[in-house]
C-alpha cells in the first residue's frame, strides 16, 4: 500500500509545512514515516516518495544513504544506539558498551538471537553529562535513556518486550 | 543571580504557557510588533553586543542587518542541530524553557520580515520536536503565532524540521541544503545565507541559545545585557561542562568566569581529586589547552582571553581531561568522530579525516612508529586552510595541538 493511502493525514500535514513549489523538503519527514512500521525503508517506499515529490528514486536513495537514522535493511525491533564519543567515553561509555554486549550476547553491530535488539555505537547524542547513555530507535520513535547501567538496560529490554507482547 | 536563559531553574513550570506569560512572556514580542520598526529591533540586538552562541561568535544584530531587502520572502531558521561532542545546552533550553526560545525566533522573524520560520532539530531530538510542536500549537491558540498578530499586518508561522543524524547539518549552509530535501553538504560561501539562504531566499540562521537571549534583551534593554560579561563578550553563556568532573552539566554564567570557577566551584572539581591535564573548551573541535601551569585555570572564559592560552571558546563545551588520560587515545576518539561525520564533498576533508584516523588508530593500537606521528601532524597541517567548511578545518585542531603540546604521550604510544 502506498504511503499516502496508509498515512493520509500525516502525509498531508507534512506537505503543508513547506511551500508547494518546494515540496522536495518533505523527503526527510516522509522517510521517517516510511520507516515507522518495519524500522527500515523499502525500495517501494522510496519509489513512492520519489513519485510524490517529483524527484528521482536516486535522489531519495542518496538521502537514505547519507543520514544515519535512515535504514534500508531490517535489523532488530529496537536499535540500541550507544554513544561512545569522547565526552561519554571519559565517563565510562566504552566499558558500559562492552559489558552490555556481553550481557546481550552480541558484538557491536549485531542483533540478539530473538531479533529484538541491535546494538550500535553512535556519535555524540548531546547528553554528555548523563553518560553512559543511549537512544532506542524503534516503532515508538527515538527515545533517550540516560545515566544508564547494564542492569537498568536489561530491565528496559524486558519492559519493551513486554510492551509489545513478546515478553515471557 | 537569576538565570537569563535557564530560567526554569528559578521559575518552576515556565514551560507552561500561562506561567511563561505571567512572568512577562511574549511582552517583548508584542511590543516589537506593535510599537517598533523592524530595524529598531535589530538595532537593540546590535547594541546589546550579543554574539552567536553556536561557536563562531558572530555579532547577531549585525547578521540580521545583512538581510537582503530586495529579495523576498525571508526566512529564519533556528539551528537546533546541537551535535558537537560536549555540547548539550540547546536541548535543555528547548525542553525546559521552550517559550523563551520560540519568542526569540518570533522576534528575530519580525526583525527581518520573515513570515515562515523553521527550527531544524537533529533527528535524535525526536521527542523534543514533538514537544515543541505542542508548544507552537499553544502559541497559535493564544494568538502569539498565526495571522495578523496583535491586530497588525504581521503574520508568522513556526515549523519544526527533523534532521536524521548528520553532524555536518549544524553548518548553516549544509542545514539549508538538508531542509531543501538534499544531502546535507555545505555550499560554497559567499553568498552567505542573509542574501542566499533557504530556497535561495534571504535567511537568518541563529543558534537556539542565541535566540533565547533575545526576548530579555528587548525587555530589559541593550545596556542591561551589555553590562554583563566582558567588553569583548557581552552577556551570559551556558557552559556545558563534561568529562572528568564530579558534577557535569550546564552552568549559565557571565562571560569572563574563570575555568577554575566553572570546574571547581560549579563542577565540584575533578573526579578522584586528580589534576586537570587538558581542557577542550569548544568540544571535539577544540584546540587542546595544556594545563601545565595552575594559572591557566584562572583564565577568564571569554572569546578574547581563551585565545591567549592557545584555544577558542567556540560553543563553550568545556571537556575536562585529567592526568590519567593519554592524548593519543583522545585524538583517536576525535578523529573517529570527524572521519564518520565528514560529508565527503571536499577532497581535503574526506581524504584527510580518513587518513588521519588510520594514523591515530595505528598509533593508539601500538603499531605506530615515530614517523607516523610526524606524518599525522603533516597531514593535519596540510589540510588547514584548504577545507570547504569548518568541519574539516576543526578536525585538525586537536591533532595539531595534541601532538605539539603533548608529544610525550605519542612517543610513549609508539614505543610501547
Amino acid at each position: 500500500m502506498s504511503l499516502v493511502k496508509k498515512f493520509p493525514k500525516e502525509v498531508k500535514q507534512i506537505l503543508s509545512k513547506y511551500p508547494t513549489e518546494h515540496k522536495r523538503s518533505a523527503v526527510m519527514p516522509l522517510l521517517y514515516l516510511a520507516q515507522r512500521e518495519d524500522g527500515y525503508i523499502t525500495k517501494t517506499a522510496m519509489q513512492d516518495i520519489a513519485k510524490m515529490l517529483e524527484i528521482t528514486e536516486t535522489d531519495v536513495a542518496a538521502i537514505v544513504g547519507f543520514y544515519t537514522l535512515y535504514h534500508d535493511k531490517k535489523a532488530g525491533k529496537y536499535r540500541m544506539q550507544v554513544c561512545t564519543d569522547l565526552p561519554c567515553a571519559l565517563r565510562g561509555a566504552d566499558e558500559f558498551m562492552n559489558a552490555l554486549c556481553v550481557n546481550l550476547g552480541v558484538k557491536v553491530g549485531e542483533t540478539t538471537e530473538d531479533g529484538f535488539v541491535t546494538v550500535e555505537a553512535v556519535m555524540c547524542l548531546a547528553a554528555c553529562d548523563k553518560a553512559p547513555m543511549f537512544q532506542t530507535q524503534g516503532p515508538d520513535g527515538i527515545k533517550y535513556h540516560e545515566n544508564m547501567t547494564v542492569d537498568k538496560t536489561m530491565e528496559l529490554v524486558r519492559t519493551l518486550k513486554h510492551a509489545i507482547g513478546e515478553g515471557n | 543571580m537569576a538565570h537569563v536563559l535557564l530560567r526554569h531553574r528559578d521559575i518552576p513550570d515556565i514551560n507552561q504557557i500561562d506561567v511563561y506569560k505571567k512572568n512577562g512572556g511574549f511582552a517583548a514580542f508584542k511590543n516589537a510588533v506593535t510599537k517598533m520598526q523592524s530595524n529598531e529591533v535589530t538595532d537593540v540586538v546590535k547594541n546589546s553586543g550579543l554574539r552567536g552562541r553556536g561557536g563562531a561568535g558572530f555579532p547577531t544584530g549585525l547578521k540580521w542587518s545583512f538581510i537582503d531587502n530586495k529579495n523576498w520572502p525571508h526566512y529564519v531558521v533556528a539551528n537546533a542541530d546541537e551535535s558537537e561532542p560536549g555540547t548539550f545546552k540547546d536541548r535543555e533550553i528547548m525542553e525546559s524553557n521552550p517559550f523563551q526560545f520560540l519568542e526569540g525566533i518570533a522576534i528575530a522573524s519580525y526583525a527581518v520580515g520573515a513570515t515562515a520560520s523553521y527550527v531544524y532539530l537533529r533527528g535524535e531530538f525526536w521527542q523534543v520536536a514533538a514537544f515543541l510542536d505542542e508548544k507552537i500549537a499553544e502559541m497559535e491558540e493564544a494568538g502569539f503565532l498565526g495571522k495578523n498578530l496583535f491586530g497588525t499586518e504581521y503574520s508568522l508561522k513556526i515549523y519544526t524540521h527533523l534532521g536524521a543524524g548528520a553532524y555536518i547539518c549544524g553548518e548553516e549552509t549544509a542545514m539549508l541544503e538538508s531542509m531543501e530535501g538534499k544531502r546535507g553538504q555545505p555550499r560554497v560561501r559567499p553568498p552567505f545565507p542573509p542574501s542566499y539562504g533557504l530556497y535561495g531566499k534571504p535567511t537568518i540562521v541563529n543558534n537556539v541559545e542565541t535566540l533565547t537571549n533575545v526576548p530579555l534583551i528587548l525587555e530589559n534593554g541593550a545596556d542591561w545585557y551589555k553590562n554583563m560579561g566582558t567588553a569583548d563578550s557581552a552577556g551570559v553563556k551556558i557552559f556545558s561542562l563534561s568529562g572528568r568532573v564530579r558534577k557535569p552539566g550546564n552552568y549559565e554564567l557571565p562571560f569572563g568566569t574563570t575555568f577554575r570557577e566553572l570546574i571547581y566551584t560549579h563542577g565540584g572539581g575533578v573526579q578522584d581529586s586528580l589534576k586537570v591535564k587538558a581542557i577542550m573548551p569548544a568540544g571535539a573541535s577544540s584546540s587542546l589547552i595544556l594545563v601545565d601551569d595552575d594559572k591557566i585555570l584562572d583564565t577568564p572564559m571569554d572569546y578574547a582571553s581563551v585565545r591567549t592560552i592557545g584555544g577558542d571558546l567556540g560553543s563553550a563545551s568545556v571537556i575536562v581531561v585529567d592526568e590519567t588520560v593519554s592524548i593519543d587515545w583522545l585524538i583517536n576518539k576525535t578523529m573517529h568522530f570527524f572521519r564518520h561525520e565528514s560529508c565527503g564533498k571536499c577532497t581535503t576533508c574526506r581524504e584527510g579525516t580518513y587518513w588521519m584516523s588510520h594514523l591515530t588508530e595505528r598509533i593508539h593500537d601500538g603499531h605506530g612508529k615515530t614517523e607516523d606521528v610526524d606524518l599525522l601532524l603533516n597531514v593535519a597541517k596540510q589540510m588547514q586552510g584548504k577545507c570547504l567548511c569548518a568541519l574539516g578545518e576543526f578536525s585538525t585542531m586537536a591533532v595539531v595541538t595534541g601532538i605539539e603540546r603533548f608529544r610525550k604521550d605519542f612517543e610513549k604510544a609508539v614505543k610501547s
